[in-house]
């Protein structure tokens, strides 16, 4: 066999090798999409129920929170940024932290300094890779989300953010995550966690009606005390799942056209290889031929 | 007949329970309390403890809600909890 063919034999087997992970990491994407996308769907009648509450409580009462009040001069942020664990996601983990790159950039001209919090070891990997610091990490998980978890990054948060500026603390916490908008389009999102703005989802009270006299147990500080952590842990968990179905979706994008690759470059290999054992075959003819000339000709 | 409320109950990854009733009581951190329908928009912190539903036909729903929180507005009950299960009805 020519050296000719064996390179392109080889070429070809190792394609369709990369062809049969790629075909499988396609496949397990696509089934577990469907599975984050329902918990995104499950999770939904608790953060509705939580907005509502908090808005009710914006709408209803007239008390200042620490967590809502917007601080006079807002000096250190902080950037919570949603990637993944695992690469091989296409642009996933890339575009979002492009994304906390530009906003880094804008917060930096306002005359802000500002802190990490990452998610997700491709950030981390990003980080260390440019010796970046971090405030703190959170791994493992990324494409199955916790509750747990989310309440975890909520506390550390709601702890440095009511520390003063002057221990370490921050004035203001924003979060970059992937949304999942459809199987083909995820779009990185800033958010501002705090200080809260919350205006989704309030009921305006009709214009005949009164407002309505709206009952607090114990009273209106203790339960936004005890709400707004809440509402933060949700609205995280929130962006993990969503940034969880992404991830599945653009893995499961990236897949498919590398499987889609591997099937163009096997079938170019092969025309190749075909090509090469045709000349192989039609110069052994040809001596072949060659040589009997040659000794019939020698004969007479 | 009275009027019925309804009720939802849900924990932070689902809905746990969502149906009409004609009573609740909870136990929130100032003590034990009941709504029927008609009661005053209100918001009230739980205490930890059993939620118990009382349906149209008298059989009895128990919800164990902690660490979480009941809203009422317009006779919409909204029970939520970071975690919140069935204990069982009677």
């Amino acid at each position: 066999m020519g050296a000719q063919l064996r390179v392109y034999r080889q070429k070809i087997k190792s394609a369709q090798t990369t062809k049969k992970i790629t075909r499988a990491m396609e496949l397990i994407s696509a089934s577990r999409i469907q599975k984050a996308q329902a918990r995104v769907a499950a999770s939904t009648p608790y953060s509705r129920a939580v907005t509502r509450a908090v808005s009710a409580v914006a709408t209803y009462s007239n008390v200042e929170h620490v967590l809502t009040t917007e601080p006079e001069k807002i000096e250190r942020a902080a950037v919570v940024i949603f990637a993944s664990d695992r690469g091989l996601a296409g642009a996933f983990s890339s575009q979002v932290l492009r994304e906390a790159e530009s906003l880094s950039e804008l917060l930096r001209g306002q005359g802000k300094e500002i802190v990490y919090f990452l998610v997700g070891r491709k950030a981390i990997a990003y980080f260390n890779f440019r010796n970046r610091a971090s405030e703190r990490i959170w791994t493992g998980g990324t494409d199955q989300p916790q509750f747990e978890t989310a309440k975890e990054i909520g506390e550390a948060l709601l702890e440095t953010f009511l520390t003063d500026y002057a221990d370490g603390g921050v004035d203001e916490i924003h979060i970059v995550y992937n949304r999942f908008v459809s199987m083909v389009t995820q779009v990185p999102e800033v958010v501002r966690l705090l200080p809260l703005e919350v205006v989704e989802g309030v009921e305006e009270p009709g214009d005949n009606k009164v407002l309505p006299l709206y009952e607090f147990e114990p009273d209106v500080e203790t339960v936004l005390d005890s709400l707004l952590p809440v509402y933060i842990e949700s609205r995280l968990f929130n962006a993990m799942l969503q940034s969880a179905a992404s991830e599945h979706a653009s893995r499961q994008k990236a897949m498919k056209s590398a499987s889609d690759n591997a099937d163009k470059l096997i079938t170019d290999y092969t025309r190749l290889s075909n090509n090469a054992r045709q000349s192989e075959i039609t110069q052994q003819i040809s001596e072949i031929v060659g040589g009997a000339d040659a000794l019939s000709s020698a004969k007479k | 007949m009275a009027k019925s409320l309804s009720v939802s109950v849900v924990s932070a990854d689902q809905q746990v329970w969502t149906g009409e009733v004609t009573m609740v009581v909870a136990k929130t951190v100032e003590g034990e309390i009941g709504i029927l329908a008609g009661h005053e928009p209100m918001l009230a912190i739980l205490a930890a403890g059993d939620v118990r539903l009382t349906l149209a036909d008298g059989s009895k729903v128990l919800a164990q809600a902690e660490d979480g929180f009941l809203s009422v507005d317009n006779d919409v009950i909204t029970i939520v909890a970071r975690k919140a299960e069935l204990v069982g009805s009677k």
